[in-house]
């Protein structure tokens, strides 16, 4: 299977840079710690502060870190390749490729984020283990839902990861909507501060924005905020962004390959 | 060459702002090539820093006080702690690309250049956009400052406190940077210690547990960033104990610092081999 082939590759072309991995992994847990102390100090004097205790706040933190770099929450992964690709003229190649292109970025954005779930997410997550009360997954189902959620989190993100590499075909440069698309997913994903805890109608307008697939949605499923049918429809929200993300790359790629004379002809 | 090689050490220092300045502006111009870019990163530079800050503020949505300290007296330590990373990343922040200049052999080039090394890497790829940053923290600095009583020893140790902070964040760029010199690619280590230490000071130390609060002044002396010069414009008791002369400490850690930076870059020069090719 052709995307499967991109994927392992994907992968093994992020796991060569095992000094920058450690070197996050410690960064990550520095973050994660400072956080923790951040939240303890809030839920010590509102324990239940969004429906979380002061152990589930700290969780999510260590969530929050373990998912930063997979869910490439400031930018980054396949997309940034496909960015460089477009203003050096190289995306000619790829476009005339058997193999949508959206697919092929998908595919190796999806290996990426294998290994970094695995490198920069359990390993900070293990030193978190060590200095804090974490809670773990309490059911099966909750474990399941993880997982499926976080794919669903990647898909969502690299839907929107993609456009803006899109945007260079235009632009040529893609770094000022990159930054600004990176700074709204760090605030709207939850990872500045749980959605949950905002105050309303800013909490229900965020928690319906796909940036709380990447971050709001997984956690909850692994705290037991949601469970059951909740654990599905929560799925199903991310699913459905997922799709309609996907559906405006691919119609922001025709639009690009219609209309654009690529670079360097 | 030889009028190069034989300038006294006095006179390279006094020439190293200038040289600094005509590398600088040659990347201004160079990043206005791409003008939505530019005005897009310094937005998306300001907006951070704001969401940031704005989280921060959330936070107060459900409690008073954090740790014993108001939103405005947060302000004020995120304010001063933001002022200085700002500035210590628009002046130096390029520095921990030093790692790609050695992995890429760039680093060679820059030796042979009549301009100090130091200047060189700090200069290359400066990049205005990081005002937008500076902006912002100096926007909360001000709505901060209301919670102090002003008087002219207290104007006076914020004015020393601001200086301090750059200079120290300054040298936390340059000292962790450095690390590169022998492993490569571990840029995001020194980010720990200068954005890290940034986020462990946008908040009151009380929220930390003691041995933390010891680790941060005397080992990786951050909290002389904002904390002790703070707590004296807030006219506070240390809630840990610590004596209240560490207030007018910052300069004499901010020296310090340096001299450590200055060790660790000449240590760095000398361990590096060009990679030849």
């Amino acid at each position: 299977m052709l995307y499967a082939a991109v994927a392992v590759r994907s992968f093994r072309r992020y796991s060569t840079y095992r000094a920058a991995t450690l070197a996050g992994v410690f960064t990550n847990s520095v973050f994660g710690v400072i956080y923790s102390y951040a939240y303890l100090a809030l839920w010590n004097q509102r324990p239940d502060a969004g429906g979380y205790s002061a152990t589930d706040a700290v969780t999510y933190v260590w969530i929050g870190q373990a998912l930063l770099m997979t869910t490439a929450l400031w930018g980054g992964g396949t997309t940034d390749d496909l960015a460089d690709r477009i203003r050096s003229g190289d995306v000619a190649i790829d476009l005339y490729r058997p193999v949508g292109l959206v697919g092929w970025y998908l595919a190796g954005d999806l290996g990426r984020a294998a290994y970094h779930v695995i490198a920069r997410g359990v390993l900070p997550t293990v030193f978190g283990l060590l200095l804090f009360q974490i809670a773990l997954p309490a059911t099966p189902q909750a474990a399941l839902g993880f997982a499926v959620s976080l794919t669903l989190a990647v898909v969502t993100s690299f839907g929107i990861r993609f456009m803006v590499a899109c945007s260079a075909f235009w632009l040529l440069d893609q770094t000022g909507l990159r930054t600004l698309s990176g700074v709204l997913a760090i605030f709207l994903s939850g990872m500045t501060l749980p959605l949950v805890i905002f105050p309303e109608p800013l909490r229900s307008i965020a928690l319906a924005l796909p940036w709380a697939s990447y971050l709001q949605t997984p956690a909850d499923i692994w705290l037991g905020q949601r469970t059951g049918i909740e654990i599905l429809e929560g799925l199903l929200v991310q699913a459905v962004w997922a799709a309609i993300l996907l559906a405006l790359c691919q119609a922001v790629l025709g639009a690009a390959t219609r209309k654009v004379v690529v670079q360097g002809g | 060459m030889a009028e190069v090689s034989t300038r006294s050490t006095g006179a390279r220092i006094r020439r190293a702002p200038q040289e600094y300045l005509w590398i600088a502006r040659m990347w201004v111009r160079s990043s206005l090539a791409y003008p939505f870019s530019f005005w897009m990163l310094t937005v998306g530079g300001c907006l951070v820093t704001l969401l940031d800050f704005v989280g921060l503020a959330l936070m107060f949505h459900s409690i008073p006080t954090l740790g014993g300290f108001s939103l405005r007296e947060v302000a004020l330590l995120y304010g001063v702690s933001g002022i200085g990373i700002g500035i210590g990343d628009l002046v130096i922040g390029s520095v921990e690309q030093v790692g790609v200049h050695v992995r890429t052999g760039t680093l060679d080039a820059m030796m042979t250049r009549p301009v100090p090394l130091l200047v060189q890497i700090c200069a290359d790829q400066f990049q205005l956009r990081r005002l937008g940053r500076i902006t912002q923290a100096v926007a909360v600095f001000a709505y901060g400052a209301y919670a102090v009583g002003w008087t002219p020893s207290r104007v006076a140790v914020a004015l020393v406190m601001l200086v301090s902070s750059c200079v120290i964040f300054f040298a936390f760029f340059v000292t962790f940077s450095c690390v590169q010199f022998w492993v490569g690619d571990s840029s995001q280590f020194a980010n720990a210690f200068t954005y890290g230490g940034n986020t462990m000071t946008q908040y009151p130390m009380t929220i930390f547990p003691r041995e933390v609060l010891k680790a941060l002044t005397f080992v990786f002396p951050i909290a002389f960033v904002n904390w002790y010069p703070c707590l004296y414009l807030l006219e506070r008791p240390d809630p840990f104990g610590m004596p209240s002369w560490f207030a007018f400490l910052s300069p004499v850690v901010a020296a310090l610092t340096v001299l450590v930076a200055g060790l660790a870059w000449r240590a760095g020069i000398r361990h590096y081999t060009s990679t030849g090719s």
